[in-house]
């Protein structure tokens, strides 16, 4: 077995038995990056020698005893809208083409100083806002499972890279399904942790009330294990939760009897690809074989997720992108009148068509006139929301369903209808809405050999119930592999 | 389509939202954010009355701490990042005529 084919958590005790080494990880990772990276484009910012050079730093604490953790030693991909020190994070917009960070967000702090070594930033839909990671001014990611397809979005760089081999793990964020989408069209594992376990300190903002930090990687294993070394409160950020249940691996028991599922008849209906309901319900009925409780059940305002989201998001991505204005960082337009003119001019010609959308509705439903009609209507619909999923868990440890209604669609077939790429949001987007962690694994391949994401969604703080659910899943061999991988 | 997005609107909104729309950019976004409202309007259907507005799923309180400078003077980094600076300053086009 080649190093690539091994998992987060197995490479580093391989590192820390002294059977291999953090640089030997890293050259191997480099020459996949060499040999893929011309077609998929998953990386923005990739700096060879400053990796090497890393790997190496880190190798000489592991054999001084120094760093022991379960990720020592390990390569991780950072998504480029998290604040690197001293590495280039753009976004993938035009508008921060050369900021370089004069620190660290504390998720990727957490990660290296627990060992994890970085390779560089993955390309993702400009600031985030889409789902095919096709708005990126630095060129579109291809799907390693195959290249005429999205890798979906918006961490679609870090889901392209974990499943073609290109990075051991990945760091993603997640404001309407930007981790869970992309797993699923990459056939990865992922969790966006329930709103306020990750720091978001460091994390270019979108919709703040919405965004959450979480892991794209190979097993449910180095999910859970890296959730443990990134949560932490930090009182940099003032949603912070301090929790003190961050023992994630504990969850790992191969043991579902009497664990309550729901499956929402809601999401099994329009929209959905028949091979992709096939597959889950398939998935739904080993976990129930294994002795899981399996039941259909009404969840409530499903149809009214992603116009509230649409508000939301958008209202806080108009106020979070103000203060990209051409004045401390980043793009300034070369010539303008005044400082209103230079303003307008290094905005419009640094942000790509999606993000001004957002910001233009989000500008819209905030103004004197349409607040309340638009804006407080939406965060009333999201408290309707977060109440139907009150009741669900009241009777469910755990709400089972698709993570997307189909597999990975065709380069250049979403960006053209707005409306219909928003839709491809609706199992993933209420999730956020409510603050609920939730977890995806890959449950099958379609007949274009595309593979299809299960999505496991718990109450807030138990994201135990769904690492169980999918620990136990991932033990019944349904996992496949992606051709590109060695 | 129900939602009709006029000129002064669009005009407006980029007045505050600080963008300057080619007019082929303004005619897209017109129409573009006609059809987002109409799907939006969607929400109507649902009665909220007496329903709080709901801003974060969490009680979020206002974090404190003292005030005392904790992380060391950075000016120099953050301003190499700046398009342009002077003398420990971000320079920009002149703001107040005398």
């Amino acid at each position: 077995m080649g190093i690539l084919e091994l998992t987060a958590v197995e490479l580093s005790a391989k590192i820390r038995a002294g059977e291999t080494t953090a640089v030997e990880a890293m050259q191997a990772v480099i020459e996949q990056i060499e040999k893929h990276e011309e077609s998929l484009n998953c990386y923005v910012t990739f700096d060879k020698e400053a990796a090497l050079h890393a790997a190496a730093e880190v190798q000489k604490k592991i054999e001084s005893g120094e760093l022991t953790g379960p990720l020592a030693g390990v390569p991780v991909a950072i998504k480029d809208n998290m604040c690197t020190k001293g590495m280039l994070t753009t976004c993938s917009s035009k508008i921060l083409y050369n900021f370089v960070p004069t620190f660290t967000s504390e998720a990727v702090l957490n990660l290296e100083q627990a060992g994890a070594v970085i390779i560089g930033k993955t390309n993702m839909d400009e600031f985030a806002m889409g789902s095919t990671t096709e708005t990126s001014y630095y060129g579109e990611t291809k799907n390693p499972w195959n290249t005429q397809h999205v890798p979906g979005g918006s961490s679609g760089g870090s889901a392209a890279a974990v499943a073609a081999q290109e990075c051991f793990f990945a760091l993603g964020s997640d404001t309407g399904g930007s981790i869970r989408q992309p797993a699923s069209y990459c056939g990865v594992v992922d969790m966006k942790p329930t709103y306020g376990t990750v720091s978001r300190y460091g994390l270019v903002a979108y919709g703040s009330s919405l965004d959450q930090i979480g892991p794209l990687c190979k097993t449910v294993t180095d999910c859970a294990t890296i959730m443990e070394v990134i949560a932490s409160h930090d009182k940099k950020d003032s949603t912070s939760i301090a929790r003190e249940d961050l023992d994630f691996t504990s969850a790992l028991v191969d043991d579902v009897k009497g664990l309550k599922i729901g499956i929402p008849r809601d999401y099994f209906g329009q929209g959905l690809d028949p091979e992709v309901k096939e597959a889950v319900l398939a998935a739904a009925k080993t976990l129930e074989e294994k002795g899981a409780v399996v039941e259909e059940f009404e969840l409530g305002l499903v149809d009214y997720a992603i116009p509230a989201y649409y508000v939301i998001a958008a209202a806080e991505a108009s106020s979070n992108l103000e203060r990209f204005d051409g004045v401390a960082y980043g793009y300034r337009t070369e010539s303008y009148e005044g400082l209103h003119n230079m303003y307008k001019k290094s905005r419009s010609e640094g942000f790509g068509a999606e993000v001004k959308r957002r910001i233009m509705l989000g500008s819209f439903v905030l103004s004197s006139g349409y607040y309340d009609a638009y804006y407080l209507k939406a965060l009333r619909t999201k408290a309707l929301i977060k109440e139907e999923f009150n009741k669900a868990f009241a009777s469910y440890d755990v709400i089972l369903g698709p993570a997307a209604p189909t597999t990975a669609p065709k380069l250049g077939a979403s960006l053209s209808d707005p409306i219909k790429m928003y839709l491809g949001d609706i199992y993933t987007i209420s999730v956020n809405l409510a603050g609920l962690p939730s977890i995806c694994v890959p449950c099958g391949q379609d007949s274009k050999g595309l593979p299809i994401g299960l999505q496991l969604i718990g109450d807030c703080f138990q994201e135990k119930n769904i690492i169980r659910a999918a620990y136990a899943y991932e033990q019944t061999g349904h996992f496949a592999k992606c051709p590109l991988a060695e | 389509m129900a939602n009709v997005i006029r000129d002064e609107t669009i005009d407006y909104v980029g007045i505050l939202a600080k963008l300057e729309l080619s007019q082929e950019e303004k005619e897209a976004a017109k129409k573009d954010m006609a059809s987002m409202l109409d799907y939006i309007d969607k929400l109507n259907e649902l009665d909220t009355t007496g329903v709080e507005p709901m801003s974060h799923v969490f009680p979020v309180n206002n974090v404190f701490r003292e005030d005392v400078v904790e992380n060391p003077d950075g000016s120099e980094d953050a301003l190499a990042n700046a398009p342009e600076s002077r003398d420990s300053a971000y320079v920009v086009p002149k703001t107040v005529d005398q």
